[in-house]
């Protein structure tokens, strides 16, 4: 019966399976122009293998401590009250947000040698630690990603139908029932989703891994594809090596798809029911996670912050409209990624699974592959100066996308589970589904993901430097040329102000969805 | 909103310059108001009746897969491991420089590759965190093991394979490999590139950093911080210098003729050593800016022809992985 519905439901062509079928062109196209440009793929050397090796198990250490860690803290913010939460919860979002760059600064200034953990250490007569090596690349990929995954097993508390919890007050619930009947079943859905996220991300980061890699242990693909790109000029081999990102991912989603499970709460009223908040010894330990996942996550931009601000009013026109163009770009890019998230998390909410596979391949696609085979290819058309920034607006938005569509998937199953039948038989369709249903129901993790896409977007260095148009300067570019002309003072102040601005716009889009939610 | 949207985004329109457009790729940080560019574009194009229009990103990689139909008239900034693979794609033209008069501290009689400005590879620190500083590689190695060196990675930056061949160059085939061993214990990280490493220096967070002789001069000429020096080896440095070349296909060969006149002119030769932090390839050293008059001179520059380095730099980087990720 099931299916037969799902049969009738089915459009011929909706616009998430032309999303879905123009990302797989994108990426698995890019790639395969590359290859072809190269005359093929080419083989890899043991040091390729070890890269392959070293970015798996960092990816996954990185991902499941992460995922593990952000549990307590979710669980923590989901059933605590306190002035500022609201506040809180966005702060510490804002990590995942910052440019690799200055989250590394941060980091070092607080970790590092210098540090203040180790004069800490010093002043107490212990030895000092130090962040260089594996060790500091967890470290990074923890500090960026525990805020995703907070965010996203937050969302799955936060989405327990207050029914649920009526129900388990009044058969006298202790936490241990409602860990077992609620919070497991729950965690069984959400937890594989946010460590896959995590896990992808991990996979294709580069910078972190250099900068506190503390040598060539240390190597990722990504950094393997950079070689063969600047140094062998191995076209073939940067393609083999994309190749292999994108095994690893598919690899990656069928394993999480395996283990999750639908918690099946069904429907709810919407009632605003508060997590009961047990006291005693589990009130403590809920402070401490919080605590520790504050100082943790905020510290290092602090750092940052008294590090730059100083010379914040000093920096040169120049770097302002930079920021203001910035701007602009990540707006668009937001917008974008958002309509290219909804319809392809609709499409996936009625069950056509490879629209999610699709929706997940930009975060392992090499942006130097990618950009490569979007030269060869646009090259034909028009000059690629001319394309670079509606270039960089496209490329953000679908590097965004994976993070927007994991946020949007739970919620746009729970919604057509919970009310795809009845908007079916009122023949709800077009823009009055979506103004009436979709976008009220979804406004919250819209507006999350749209900050995020934003921040994102913000942030990107333009990794696709065949594109890059010197007569309009992204901030971040501003950023990596105050760098390389040995200005670190403004390159400090240049870096509060790119994340003072990612910030803004993560909040801005975040507060308008909880503001519009009709949960 | 959408007028708005699209002046922002074209707030910078390029000027409407006289004469032909005149394209000149270059990396990133050439174009910025902090870079070369904005000075090279204003001094030639007072003499051309021209527009030269910067175009940055990875010059190379982009002249290479763009062939014979790229837009480019002539190219700066590439960097000495570059020249071989660039002369083998046989889409360069000669210079037609007299390249007797240049002042570098070697020959240079590359009739493709034109060198507009140089230094050399050296370690950077601070006297007032650093005070008896190594006079040679042989005592950096033996430097206790708490003296902390940031390199950049030879798989991403330039400087960083640079240091490669200077070690080969310094410590022979036989004695790189237990170099790097004694090296490895000191050295803190290796950064992707040059800039994150020079951060980490300037933050405190090392006691050297690799870097090029030249980088005091930016400290004296622009901050007025005479605490920053080059450590001089007596072993000599390696030689780093920033090539430019014309384009065989450029559609304006008299424009790209003149354009590597430009660069040996006193106008341009004059300029560079405070807009980019290098020796100018062809100025008397009397006729250098104060900043960079005070720097101490190594006796020894050191450089492998292009052939050499290249068969040198798989072997070598091989060595490296072995010594770091074995």
């Amino acid at each position: 019966m099931a299916a037969r519905l799902r049969g009738l439901n089915r459009p011929h062509l909706s616009a998430g399976t032309l999303a879905a079928g123009l990302l797989v062109l994108l990426i698995l196209g890019t790639l395969a122009v590359v290859a072809g440009h190269a005359g093929g793929f080419s083989g890899l050397g043991p040091w390729d293998w070890r890269a392959v090796w070293f970015t798996i198990w960092q990816a996954a250490l990185s991902a499941t401590l992460s995922a593990l860690l952000a549990v307590p803290v979710a669980r923590a913010l989901a059933r605590r009250r306190f002035a500022g939460r609201g506040l809180l919860i966005t702060l510490l979002g804002a990590p995942f947000i910052l440019p690799v760059i200055v989250a590394v600064m941060g980091l070092v200034s607080v970790f590092g040698r210098s540090g203040l953990v180790n004069e800490g250490l010093a002043a107490l007569g212990l030895p000092p630690v130090s962040i260089y090596g594996w060790q500091g690349v967890i470290l990074a990929h923890v500090f960026f990603n525990l805020p995703l995954s907070v965010r996203i097993i937050l969302h799955g508390w936060q989405a327990i139908p207050a029914e649920r919890l009526r129900l388990a007050a009044s058969l006298d619930f202790q936490p241990g029932d409602i860990a077992r009947h609620l919070e497991r079943p729950m965690l069984r859905e959400v937890l594989p989703g946010a460590w896959l996220a995590v896990f992808l991300v991990c996979l294709t980061s580069f910078a972190v891994a250099l900068a506190l890699g503390g040598g060539p242990r240390a190597t990722t693909v990504e950094l393997a594809i950079y070689q063969a790109f600047r140094f062998d000029f191995d076209m073939g081999k940067a393609a083999t090596l994309a190749l292999v990102q994108v095994a690893l991912c598919v690899a990656a989603l069928a394993l999480s798809s395996r283990v999750s499970r639908p918690a099946d709460f069904g429907a709810g009223l919407d009632r605003d029911t508060p997590l009961p908040a047990p006291q005693g010894w589990r009130r403590g330990m809920d402070g401490l996670a919080i605590g520790l996942a504050a100082a943790f996550l905020l510290v290092p931009m602090m750092a940052v912050i008294v590090q730059g601000a100083p010379n914040l009013w000093g920096l040169p026109g120049a770097v302002w409209a930079a920021a203001g163009r910035s701007v602009v770009m990540a707006l668009i890019s937001a917008l974008a990624a958002l309509a290219l998230a909804l319809s392809l998390a609709q499409a996936i909410a009625r069950g056509q699974r490879w629209a999610e596979f699709a929706g997940m391949l930009p975060l392992v696609a090499s942006p130097l592959v990618l950009g490569t085979g979007l030269f060869l290819m646009l090259r034909q058309v028009a000059s690629p100066t001319d394309l670079a920034l509606p270039v960089t607006v496209a490329i953000n938005a679908v590097m965004a996308l994976p993070f927007a569509l994991r946020i949007l998937i739970p919620a746009a199953r729970a919604l057509q589970a919970d009310y795809g039948r009845l908007a079916d038989s009122l023949g709800m369709k077009g823009l009055a589904r979506l103004r009436l249903l979709t976008l009220p129901r979804l406004a919250r993790p819209l507006g999350f993901a749209g900050g995020l896409s934003a921040a994102l977007a913000m942030g990107d260095l333009g990794v696709i430097t065949l594109f890059a148009d010197s007569r309009n300067p992204t901030l971040p570019l501003k950023l990596y040329q105050l760098m390389n002309s040995y200005r670190m003072d403004d390159a400090a102040a240049c870096a509060v102000l790119l994340m003072a601005i990612s910030f803004a716009l993560f909040w801005l889009f975040d507060r308008k969805g909880r503001i519009h939610a009709a949960i | 909103m959408r007028t708005t949207l699209l002046a922002l985004l074209a707030t910078a329109t390029p000027a409407l310059a006289a004469g032909p457009e005149f394209t000149v790729y270059a990396p990133e940080y050439f174009a910025s108001e902090w870079g070369p560019g904005p000075k090279i574009e204003a001094g030639f194009e007072a003499v051309c009746a021209c527009d030269l229009v910067f175009v940055t990103g990875d010059v190379l990689p982009r002249v290479l897969l763009e062939g014979e139909s790229t837009e480019a008239d002539a190219v700066i900034g590439l960097s000495m491991d570059q020249t071989l693979r660039a002369r083998e794609s046989g889409l360069f033209a000669p210079h037609n420089e007299d390249t007797s008069g240049l002042t570098m501290p070697i020959a240079w009689t590359d009739p493709i590759f034109l060198p507009f400005n140089w230094s050399e590879t050296a370690f950077i620190y601070d006297e007032t965190r650093l005070k008896n500083p190594p006079k040679s590689f042989h005592e950096l190695l033996d430097a206790p093991d708490d003296l902390k060196i940031v390199i950049q990675d030879p798989r991403s930056s330039v400087s960083g394979l640079a240091l490669l061949l200077w070690m080969e160059e310094v410590f022979g085939d036989e004695g790189t490999a237990e170099a790097w061993a004694k090296l490895k214990p000191k050295i803190l990280t290796v950064t992707q590139g040059w800039s994150e490493a020079y951060g980490m220096f300037t933050d405190g967070e090392a006691d050297m950093v690799l870097s090029f002789t030249t980088s005091p001069a930016y400290h004296i000429g622009a901050e007025n911080d005479t605490t920053k020096h080059a450590a001089i080896f007596e072993e000599g440095h390696y030689l780093l210098a920033e090539l430019a070349a014309q384009l065989k296909g450029t559609d304006q060969p008299e424009l790209a003729q003149q354009f590597m006149d430009y660069i040996l002119s006193p106008d341009f030769q004059g300029m560079i050593a405070e807009a980019n932090w290098s020796y100018p390839s062809k100025l008397p050293a009397d006729q250098l800016p104060d900043s960079f008059k005070a720097l101490p001179r190594p006796a020894t520059t050191l450089w492998l022809p292009e052939d050499e380095a290249e068969a040198l730099r798989k072997p070598a980087l091989e060595e490296w992985l072995r010594v770091f990720a074995g």
